[in-house]
């Protein structure tokens, strides 16, 4: 088989696999959507407003609800001492000083 | 147009057969390629679906949670605020919570506890909650079943990520250290669905009175308040009128928890910036090495083709294939690697930095939200540059003599 074959063929394949995934992305997004609507009610029945993503400090278990000292914890100079501080920022009323 | 084809088709022929001749180089290079494209990738994959799963999810919240701030920080919210709000216009009810936090030193977790609304002591209409029924089986539960689970003094209903990270179930029994350093049993009542993980993996629903014997909270005291609004578009006011009222107050807005979601894993945050700097320096590294010229083997090689023939455009053309079929290949394998590592795995590579320090971390799978507009962007983010630096130092190349791009000799 000439090389330029086995390119296309490989690029065929590849865009063939993309295009499955998006359809299996789109069909999981449709049976996750039973799924996304429980979350949705649990939190409206226990009131929760947050994520459970990041369990190792406070503000980062309840991020919405974080302090006005959050940004600084326990000294104004202390700096950032948790992983998921650097995925996260503390919340939008927060940083929106005016 | 047939004939346009097929001098492409020798063109990615030759220069296949080109780059097979330097495979250790190439195959490291097409190797890095695919490894940025999927750590780019996942990390888009990644935050598109946890952003658009919580605001899902969290379109449920409190319209406005009311905390009391004292020199900074959050203290026990005073029942007699209550009558307050309750009076400003434009409130529809006034629901207390009691929440907080307990460290579990026998696993080094925090836990979230929780009294679920109108389970509180100093209320008396507690409530049933209800949780997934035990007999397991492959039909999808829902998250709340009637079978019978009730929440009762001395018991508690627990996250799933807890019952993991303790190995304990329904009916066995779990002590607590109270305020006072007295030790409290309850009985495990039900566990929280598997399903719902990403909200309440840490959680424990506890009852009210159980809640202050083992926090000591009086009875006049809640942690803080939920209020309903009559009018969805008067929630700013009234937030404003709560503030004006009890200037101690803190109101948050179910926005500003969407908001606080939608800026997760925001492109400033510190390990976000480490990942994307270390791609544009490799793609940086990519182009330099790209644009700071031939290899002597390189330049002898267009030097030949031109001598037998090529034309300038036919290098090019050649040198634009050698780009596209490295940076395709990257970008299909790159792609395809991370929606199977994100939505499959789990975040596999990603896990140990979401974990940070925390020894209970949630079990959950994303639903994949994924479309046509991100795989476009990675695209144009991965597959153009390259291709793009591939060409321009190739340009100079092709313009030379090849009597004296022939001459140079030793690579």
């Amino acid at each position: 088989m000439r090389n330029s074959s086995l390119f296309f063929l490989y690029l065929s394949g590849g865009i063939l696999l993309l295009g499955l995934l998006l359809v299996h992305a789109s069909f999981s997004e449709k049976a996750g959507r039973e799924n996304l609507e429980e979350k949705a009610a649990l939190v409206k029945t226990l009131q929760l407003t947050d994520l459970c993503l990041f369990t190792e400090a406070r503000y980062t278990r309840h991020l919405s609800q974080a302090d006005l000292n959050t940004a600084f914890q326990d000294h104004p100079l202390s700096l950032e001492h948790f992983p998921s501080g650097s995925f996260t920022q503390p919340p939008e009323r927060i940083i929106a000083r005016p | 147009m047939t004939h346009w084809i097929e001098k492409q088709r020798y063109i990615i022929d030759f220069t296949l057969s080109s780059l097979l001749r330097r495979k250790v180089k190439n195959f490291g290079l097409l190797a890095l390629y695919t490894l940025i494209v999927f750590i780019l990738a996942s990390t888009m994959f990644f935050t598109y679906a946890i952003k658009k799963e919580a605001a899902l999810i969290l379109n449920g919240a409190p319209e406005i949670v009311v905390q009391k701030i004292v020199a900074g920080r959050h203290d026990l919210f005073p029942l007699a605020y209550v009558e307050t709000i309750k009076n400003i216009r434009g409130v529809a009810s006034v629901e207390s919570r009691l929440w907080g936090y307990y460290y579990d030193s026998l696993v080094s977790a925090n836990y979230t506890l929780l009294t679920p609304p109108g389970n509180d002591a100093a209320k008396p209409s507690a409530k049933t909650t209800v949780v997934e029924n035990d007999s397991g089986g492959e039909a999808v539960k829902p998250l709340f079943e009637l079978n019978g689970a009730k929440l009762e003094p001395g018991t508690l209903i627990i996250g799933n990520g807890i019952a993991r990270l303790r190995a304990i179930g329904k009916d066995d029994y779990m002590p607590f250290r109270a305020f006072d350093g007295k030790v409290l049993n309850f009985r495990i009542a039900g566990v929280l669905s598997s399903q719902s993980e990403l909200v309440s993996s840490d959680l424990m629903l506890i009852t009210g009175e159980d809640f202050r014997k083992l926090f000591g909270i009086d009875n006049s005291h809640v942690t803080d308040l939920t209020v309903v609004v009559n009018n969805p578009s008067e929630v700013a006011m009234v937030a404003s009128k709560i503030k004006k009222h009890l200037p101690d107050a803190r109101p948050i807005i179910r926005d500003e928890i969407l908001r606080t979601y939608d800026s997760i894993f925001n492109w400033r945050g510190g390990m976000m910036i480490v990942i994307f700097s270390a791609a544009v320096l490799a793609f940086v590294i990519f182009a330099w090495d790209k644009a700071s010229g031939l290899s002597a083997g390189e330049r002898r090689e267009i030097g030949i083709l031109k001598a037998v023939g090529w034309e300038t455009s036919d290098v090019i053309q050649m040198k634009f294939w050698e780009g596209a079929m490295i940076s395709l290949t990257a970008f299909f394998t790159g792609v395809i690697l991370a929606y199977i590592h994100v939505f499959f795995t789990g975040s596999i590579v990603f896990e140990p930095a979401l974990k940070g320090w925390s020894s209970l971390y949630p079990n959950f799978e994303l639903t994949p939200f994924v479309n046509l507009e991100q795989l476009t962007t990675l695209f144009f983010l991965t597959v153009v540059p390259y291709t793009v630096a591939t060409i321009v130092p190739i340009w100079r190349a092709a313009t030379i003599d090849p009597d004296s791009a022939m001459r140079f000799t030793g690579e």
